[in-house]
């Protein structure tokens, strides 16, 4: 990789909630690039903003201040009916609860072809019906399931119909929010397993978004680490894992439990207080520690 | 260390469930012995029985559902006898006590916090007024809380998760359980604020002189607080020892699978292992060992005959056929002993 070529640049993007006395700033000037064929992890915890910069990337969250460019073409704010609908299909999302994400009462079938559906990305039924039998034959499921309901399946082939329903839009950026959050262990292998094949068959980019750091460790290549509405550290995700400068991201490294009992019996957890910065006094700056590794010192 | 006293001691706990005109057995022959003093973490996936388990030692258990067999010990009384809401009464709360998994649901929101906790105090210590409100302070600041008598007052709509499972906690304690079941405690919780959950647990254990049983899937969680581990597999114990025996030197397949399958010990770039299949329907009858349609090395016999408990070593046993003397010898996955040489244990 000499110059990675950069799907999605996000510069000095905020989004605020509410007005006035209620104002509450979600996301802080925010600035971070995704290159193609990357996993860029989104680190923080709940209420930190992560969720909120993934809604915002798909066009639900409406943006306060800043750039969101994909591909080098703005689309935050308002762009033309075109490049909503190239949005729409190039940058998709999977949910954190397969049992909560899928529509009860609806076939696998109709899950799956609803994107397509929406953008009539088909011209003959015969083709949907192939799109839907590829993007099941993907995630590793039957091209029969299209005509079962949810219910019939379990938490692991729910999450590989959402994941299916993803891939039917052919799509390049695919937001992970807690994609295995809510699964079991060795349901969450499967699934992560999937994610890092499609990732090279299909040539995807992710931005995967999680609290848990450990396993941000296996499936990332670079990682952002959000506090607050800001990104307090990025960095490569074994650099950032062996030498973290902020605060925030070694305590938040020191409290994940490890499953080693030796270990977990020495350990000390160093609890982050944000007291020791002095945000108002003078802005944070965006320092580069080492080449590519960044932190809001 | 001087010999471990079984304060609880479940033997072939049989449960079954009605459902839809069929029965499902929950539940399969389990048996386990919980030290006083210890913490016993209890892992398992999703319906592996887990919470089912240690429901049943309060009476918790769904109205369709009943101990169908085997025995529940507890100070020389045999739980599992136990049908009516007053015998319960006598050891839920006051015996036995419970921390549930999501602080969102399990508290009152009509109600303050105070007053939550302190029905306990009044129901099982038998304080009244003021008296029963200083105690309630007093624990609220044991959980951790400052400021208590503000937040006597407020709401748990006014606490954050963290603070939620803190006030779970006061109730629990307040009624001065001897063993303290913590049902997924720290799930609904961030990393950080589940380290402080867990830290704040030990020091109550010691405090109070609890017994804890975890149950839990997180096997971070059960490496920090364990001293003992028994992973559940289709409502059987399958393997029980101490934190180190099962995580430096596990003998079940399935134990094996469980931790080669942790993303926190793969390898970057090779896939991770996975478990194949799904498991066993309980509703249908289970012959010979649960997890053998799903093991690659399965042995013959494990298809035909459960296997019983095998001694590893004192505080180590496992139900599976490759510990009896006559199996052939079946190495440990690879994945295994690359973890196993990862944590220097070799």
């Amino acid at each position: 990789m000499n110059t990675p070529e950069k799907l999605l640049e996000i510069k000095n993007l905020s989004i605020e909630f509410g007005k006035k006395k209620k104002r509450f700033i979600a996301v802080n000037d925010v600035s971070f690039d995704i290159y193609k064929g990357e996993t860029l992890g989104l680190v923080g915890e709940s209420g930190s903003g992560k969720t909120t910069i993934g809604r915002a990337i798909i066009r639900i969250n409406e943006t306060s201040h800043g750039d969101i460019l994909f591909k080098g073409r703005r689309i935050n704010g308002k762009i033309d009916r075109a490049l909503d609908q190239e949005v729409i299909r190039k940058i998709q999302m999977i949910f954190q609860d397969p049992m909560a994400s899928l529509n009860e009462r609806a076939k696998v079938d109709y899950i799956v072809s609803e994107g397509l559906y929406n953008t009539r990305n088909y011209s003959t039924e015969e083709e949907r019906k192939k799109k839907v039998e590829q993007a099941l034959l993907n995630v590793g499921l039957l091209p029969e399931f299209a005509s079962r309901f949810p219910h019939e399946f379990s938490g692991g082939q729910r999450q590989r119909i959402g994941i299916a329903r993803t891939l039917v839009m052919e799509p390049e950026l695919i937001i992970a929010d807690e994609p295995i959050s809510a699964l079991d262990v060795s349901i969450r292998a499967q699934v992560l397993n999937l994610m890092n094949d499609l990732k090279k068959r299909l040539g995807l980019t992710y931005l995967f978004i999680a609290h848990d750091l450990s396993v941000v460790r296996f499936i990332t290549d670079r990682v952002a680490v959000i506090h607050k509405g800001r990104i307090v550290e990025l960095a490569e995700t074994e650099t950032l894992y062996k030498n973290p400068i902020h605060p925030y991201t070694r305590g938040l490294l020191s409290a994940i439990p490890i499953p080693n009992p030796k270990l977990e019996r020495e350990r000390q957890v160093s609890f982050y207080d944000p007291g020791t910065h002095k945000y108002e006094g003078d802005a944070p700056k965006w320092v580069e520690a080492e080449p590519g590794h960044f932190v809001l010192k | 260390m001087e010999t471990p006293v079984s304060i609880l001691s479940v033997k072939d706990l049989v449960i079954k469930f009605n459902l839809r005109g069929k029965t499902l057995t929950a539940i399969r022959e389990a048996s386990m012995d919980l030290y006083k003093g210890e913490s016993l973490a209890i892992v398992g996936e999703s319906g592996s029985g887990k919470s089912v388990f240690n429901k049943a030692f309060m009476g918790l258990l769904d109205k369709n559902g009943w101990v169908e067999s085997g025995s529940i010990l507890y100070k020389g009384k045999d739980l599992a006898n136990y049908k009516t809401e007053n015998d319960w009464l006598k050891i839920r709360g006051k015996e036995i006590a419970m921390v549930f998994q999501d602080p969102m649901t399990s508290l009152n929101p009509l109600k303050t916090v105070g007053k939550q906790v302190q029905e306990a105090v009044e129901l099982h210590q038998g304080l009244r007024g003021e008296a029963a409100k200083k105690v309630v302070l007093d624990i609220l600041k044991d959980v951790g809380i400052s400021e208590p008598e503000k937040r006597y007052r407020q709401y748990p709509f006014e606490f954050s998760g963290g603070m939620r499972q803190r006030v779970v906690i006061a109730i629990a304690i307040a009624c001065r359980p001897e063993v303290l079941i913590c049902d997924e405690p720290t799930t609904a919780l961030d990393v950080t604020i589940q380290a402080q959950i867990l830290q704040l647990l030990k020091g109550l254990q010691e405090k109070y002189s609890l017994t804890i049983i975890y149950i839990t899937h997180d096997l971070g969680v059960v490496a920090n607080v364990a001293d003992r581990v028994a992973v559940m597999y289709a409502g059987d114990i399958i393997e029980i020892g101490t934190a180190d025996d099962v995580f430096f030197d596990p003998q079940h397949p399935y134990t094996w699978a469980l931790l080669s399958s942790l993303p926190q010990l793969g390898i970057k770039g090779e896939p991770l292992y996975t478990i194949h299949g799904t498991p066993p329907n309980l509703f249908k009858e289970i012959k010979g060992d649960a997890f053998a349609p799903r093991n690659p090395r399965a042995l013959q016999v494990d298809f035909v005959h459960r296997p019983p408990y095998f001694e590893v070593s004192e505080t180590h046993k496992a139900k599976t056929w490759l510990l009896d003397p006559r199996a052939p010898k079946v190495e440990r996955p690879k994945s295994i002993e690359n973890i196993r040489a990862q944590w220097g244990v070799l």
